[in-house]
This record gives C-alpha cells, structure tokens and sequence, in this order.
C-alpha cells in the first residue's frame, strides 16, 4: 500500500493505493497522523479510487481520520472508492459517519 | 456433503500472510467462475478472518493457522479458517459490530463484513482450546458462459 498527499488552499488530499489491510494498518495509520499534525487541514478528501482492496482495517483509518479531523474542527470525506473498498463501506455503515463522494465518472 | 474439491493450507500467523491467504483463497475460488464483485467478497471475507487468528487468537505469539477451502455441489464455495489460540469467552458478543478488543486500528466490523459478504457465517470457539470460523457462499452460474 503507498500512500501519497497534497495540500492546497487548506485542503489535505490523501490518495491510498495498492491493498489495505491489518498488516498494513499501523503504518498507515502512523503516516496519516504526521500528515495531519505536518498540514492541520480545514478540510480532508481521502481519495480511494487507487485502492484496489481494503478490509475492516480500512474502516478503522476512516473512523480515525473523522476523529482527528473533528479534532481539528475540519470536514472529511471519501472520495471516488472503486468497487470493492465501497462494498466494504457500505456493509460497515462507516458512511453515516464520513460522507462518500464520486467525483470522477 | 461431499467436496468436489479442496484444499489445505497451513501458515504462522504472521500478519504478512493475509494477502497470501486471500489471494490463495481467491485462486481457488476462480474455478467457479465468480464475478470480480464475488472474487473480492471472498477475499474480503478470509482477510477478516485471518486477521482475526492474527491478532486475537495469538496476540502474543506466532501459532498455527489453518485454512481449507471445498467446493461443494450446487457451486457451494466453503472456507474454514481455525486456530489453535486463546478462544473467544463470549462468540454472540464478539460478533456484535463495533464491538473490538483490538484497539484503534481495529474497527470491530469484522464479523459484520463476514456476515454480510457470505451466505453463511458459523463460528465456534472454546477458551484456551481455539476458535473455527465457516464461511459459505454459493456462486451461481453466470448467463451466457460456456
């Protein structure tokens, strides 16, 4: 899994690629933490349209992610998830708690 | 019921197999002719559960992992994940959603995702003896193939 970010106009986009799992997790968790604490955003877009496959673990980095981020008194969303990480959100429920927008058609 | 196929696979329960063990399962599963959405429920579903004997079955140690796939009549796919680890105390509480004494980065969903991805979900587990996990999904014949 590789993750990438940008931050423009307060805005901090993180991309996840690749596959996420537990194995995965504690990193991606690690690095998602310094980009908030490096960037402290007003708004967040977590972009999943290059992660292939996610489990629950996926889950717990969005519910993460919307607890730092009330922290910091930001939004944060999901952006664009491809078909198997959405069937995974869905099934969670994690979307009445983080908003899920596609973007790209 | 009698399998038409299986097979058998043993592993440490080292967090760097889930990927293998979804893949395998994945694999094995494609002689059924699954769509891509079937594929990536089945691989979904034995990631959640053997992530589960990673980190709750041997939370301090590395112990045995085993993992059999059938294929049974009617296009019945069954996965069984089992540990030989410490066991759940109380099965219907773990299984409610949400509920995880894995800490943050676990989401407690696992048994939830499991449930919702497969037809079938059984779990029976003893303290300090291991728990086994049943996982069965039916992928029906696609239209139009040969």
């Amino acid at each position: 899994m590789n993750i990438s970010a940008s931050f423009q106009a307060g805005r901090l986009t993180v991309c996840l690629s690749g596959e996420l799992d537990h194995h995965e997790a504690r990193r991606a968790l690690c690095e998602l933490d310094e980009l908030l604490d490096e960037y402290l955003p007003r708004d967040c877009a977590l972009d999943l349209s290059g992660l292939s496959f996610m489990d629950s673990s996926g889950v717990a980095l969005i519910v993460r992610l919307q607890r730092r981020m009330r922290e910091l008194g930001g939004r944060v969303w999901v952006e664009n998830p491809a078909r198997q990480p959405r069937r995974v959100i869905d099934a969670s429920g994690v979307d009445r708690l983080v908003p899920v927008a596609m973007t790209k058609l | 019921m009698k399998a038409e196929n299986y097979i058998k696979l043993d592993f440490p329960s080292r967090s760097s197999n889930e990927a293998f063990a979804r893949t395998a399962a994945a694999a094995f599963a494609a002689q059924l002719d699954p769509t891509l959405e079937e594929l990536g429920d089945i691989k979904t579903a034995v990631s959640e559960a053997v992530t589960n004997c990673i980190v709750h079955a041997y939370p301090d140690a590395i112990g045995r992992v085993h993992m059999r796939l059938r294929i049974l009549p009617g296009g019945m796919l069954e996965i069984l994940v089992r540990d030989w680890g410490k066991g759940i105390e109380d099965v219907e509480k773990a299984m409610e959603p949400l509920y995880t004494t894995g800490g943050e980065e676990r989401s407690g969903m696992g048994f939830t995702i499991m449930a919702s991805f497969m037809d079938k979900l059984k779990v029976r587990s003893r303290p300090g003896r291991g728990t086994a996990v049943v996982l069965r999904r039916t992928i029906h014949p696609r239209p139009g193939r040969v």
